[in-house]
């Protein structure tokens, strides 16, 4: 048994899972740079692309296409130990074929199907509850997601706002989604901070939360009802549950930067900073 | 007066309709536009009351000429009247759909002076948004009873959606209550919009840039609580309207005490029926995507929802001889029948039993909770192990289950209000 450690990409994770296949060997667990040793015998590997390459053509031809959306799909959850299921998977994938994805009462199957069905939440949830601020004529958002939606949630803004620009940070995962009129990319970046919003952009945000304030109807309060839709866990970074200046503040997140605004304005503007 | 004192006041006055809804259309961005569109809608948030706000739902104008009992914006009703100008409700939707707060705008209103006048005010104000704004996101729009039907064909091809409200479950409720309105005058629209769309997506076979009317289809909404019909009536009204006139969706408002009209409940003491509303959203979920028919649901011995019962356990504990169901071999349209299990498990266990033979132990790991499904199922032949149970404890049980979910206590006792009534 072997524990491998890699660089926490997707090209990183399928060079290790060549390299498995090829020896023969079960991966005893997955390691990132970061991760302490283990007792087990330990493999360290760059990412190889033209292997990563091939073997990602291979999930498609080999099993099927949708198979091989699983695997790309189930690397973006926050499954625990999701490489090592999804190389499980692949495993049989490439003995079985595509009938693997008809065994739904598989153990692993299940865990890696409730984890992309979470994910999938998570991603329908976001598309409808992050909030935008409009800084220098900048859509300027954030989230801080569970699993790494950030990838599946650009295209959607990138085609919703096509004459935008925009730019939406991921607390969790250290990641920005940069637009400017339909083109996008996205990047890691360690550090964000939102800039102080104008005049005509506190004059929205207070007609939404006063639009959101009367829509209620008062007969039928049912916080419970609301939070079974809307966990509470979303709420720190919607423009309704905050005022201004605690969006302002760069709220206590998972951000490193987590540096709360003291109104010194030279360092609350928009600002990225690339890894 | 300012944009914002416009917005609360005729946001309050719009938010008694319960549709919000941005479903049943997809369109991907286009370049020089702004916004997209996806069939399965999107909620941007809930309200304190727990319902998705996905558009901007707001009145044109609260002025209205009609005098009808059950509304806030009855002529008669003392509130501060005021209407948006085109320009700043296209702003507005602009703005709020840019900071993502919302999928796009539902746009009803009173009728101004009369509702020729009114569908125009509506129209110029959505072209202006989908023409000078570019605006390609969602709209909802209400079709106003009694507008030539020219006006609401060219407000269908600005909308996605429109919605005439059918507004009371009976004719006779809408002559007592909303004398300006009658039965015919609701349904003729209704009729006419759903052959206009018909003949649109006739002619975009045809033609790929025939123009769209109302591509996402129409709805309508009804008010219950205010008026002595009962639920059975009610669910064969909403299969008739989905039947007869092609609507999307039927929205049931519990009726909320905005008034003291002498043929309305009494507002003092009155809870809105919300339980009944659930039942009501249950059934209709039965009917559009679990093969149920109204008359399974509740019929002449059985004219109202049980309190204390789903109306799909219901119907199971009333059919004995359906059940139980071998999850191995009964097919798709059986399965969706089992309490607890819905869509989602369904497809699942067809699925996953192409691989092999199924166990309880498999189908629990399909994510299939079986609380309530255990009493219904069998798994090659077999009843879950260990469980023992008479049609009377499986009564409690789900009938315990069910209070469980709906937050015990409270919401109970609505029921008893309206079942002296409803008879």
């Amino acid at each position: 048994m072997t524990a491998y450690r890699y660089d926490g990409t997707f090209a990183g994770f399928l060079t290790c899972v060549w390299d498995a296949l090829e020896s023969r060997t079960d991966p005893a667990a997955f390691l990132l740079p970061e991760d302490s040793p283990t007792f087990w015998e330990e493999r360290s590997l760059a990412a190889d692309r033209g292997r990563a390459k091939r073997l990602y053509a291979a999930l498609a031809r080999r099993v099927s296409p949708a198979f091989q959306k699983l695997v790309t799909r189930g690397f973006l959850t926050c499954l625990p130990e999701k490489e090592l299921a999804l190389f499980t998977l692949i495993r049989r994938g490439l003995q079985e074929g595509d009938r693997v994805r008809l065994d739904l009462s598989d153990p692993v199957m299940a865990d890696v199907n409730l984890a992309l069905t979470k994910m999938w939440t998570e991603w329908d949830h976001l598309k409808g509850f992050i909030r935008f601020s409009e800084l220098d004529g900048v859509l300027v958002g954030e989230i801080e997601p569970k699993n790494r939606v950030l990838p599946l949630l650009a295209s959607h803004f990138a085609a919703r706002y096509s004459g935008e620009r925009i730019v939406l940070y991921d607390r969790t995962h250290h990641e920005v989604f940069l637009s400017d009129r339909g083109r996008w990319r996205l990047l890691p970046a360690e550090d964000f901070r939102m800039g102080p919003a104008g005049a005509e952009e506190r004059a929205y945000r207070a007609m939404w939360r006063t639009y959101f304030d009367t829509i209620a109807i008062e007969g039928r309060l049912n916080p419970k009802c609301q939070s079974t839709h809307m966990p509470k866990r979303y709420r720190h970074v919607m423009t309704e549950f905050l005022t201004d200046g605690e969006m302002e503040r760069s709220l206590p997140g998972q951000s490193p930067a987590g540096s709360l605004g003291d109104g010194n304005s030279g360092q609350r503007s928009t600002s990225t900073t690339r890894r | 007066m300012e944009v914002m004192d416009k917005l609360a006041i005729l946001a309050d006055a719009a938010k008694y309709d319960a549709a919000c809804t941005s479903s049943g259309v997809t369109r991907g961005g286009r370049p020089g536009t702004i916004g997209t569109a996806s069939n399965s809608g999107c909620c941007h948030t809930f309200s304190a009351d727990g319902r998705c706000v996905s558009l901007l739902k707001v009145l044109y104008t609260n002025c209205c000429c009609y005098d009808c009992a059950y509304c806030v914006n009855r002529r008669s009703n003392d509130v501060p009247r005021t209407a948006f100008t085109p320009r700043e409700l296209a702003e507005l939707t602009i703005q709020f759909y840019r900071r993502n707060y919302i999928e796009g705008l539902f746009l009803s209103s009173a009728v101004l002076k009369s509702p020729d006048y009114t569908t125009e005010r509506m129209i110029e104000a959505l072209r202006l948004l989908r023409t000078e704004y570019r605006f390609n996101g969602y709209i909802h729009a209400k079709a106003i009873p009694g507008a030539d039907p020219g006006l609401t064909y060219e407000l269908g091809l600005l909308a996605d959606r429109l919605s005439v409200n059918i507004e009371l479950p009976s004719e006779s409720s809408l002559r007592l209550l909303a004398p300006d309105k009658s039965r015919a005058s609701i349904l003729e629209p209704m009729a006419r919009i759903r052959d206009r769309a018909a003949q649109s997506k006739a002619e975009l076979k045809l033609y790929r840039h025939a123009p769209r009317f109302a591509p996402a289809g129409q709805s309508t909404q009804m008010i219950v609580g205010a008026t002595p019909e009962s639920d059975r009536h009610i669910l064969a009204l909403t299969e008739g309207l989905y039947r007869k006139y092609r609507l999307k969706r039927v929205f049931f408002s519990a009726y909320m005490p905005v008034s003291n009209h002498k043929s309305l409940p009494a507002p003092v003491g009155f809870k809105p029926p919300l339980l009944r509303e659930h039942r009501l959203y249950q059934a209709d979920w039965l009917l559009r995507f679990y093969g149920f028919t109204a008359g399974e649901i509740l019929d002449e011995g059985h004219p109202n929802f049980d309190a204390a019962l789903d109306p799909k356990s219901d119907w199971a504990l009333r059919h004995p001889e359906f059940f139980p169901v071998e999850l191995n071999r009964a097919d798709y349209e059986a399965i969706l029948r089992v309490p607890g299990i819905g869509m989602r498990g369904a497809e699942r266990i067809v699925a996953a039993r192409r691989y092999g033979p199924l166990s309880f132990e498999g189908v629990k790991r399909l994510g299939i909770v079986m609380k309530r499904a255990q009493y219904f199922i069998t798994c090659s032949g077999r009843m879950l192990p260990g469980l023992r149970f008479s049609p009377e404890s499986v009564y409690r049980r789900l009938a315990g289950l069910e209070q469980a979910a709906l937050g015990g206590g409270e919401s109970w006792q609505q029921l008893s209000l309206f079942d002296g009534g409803a008879g």
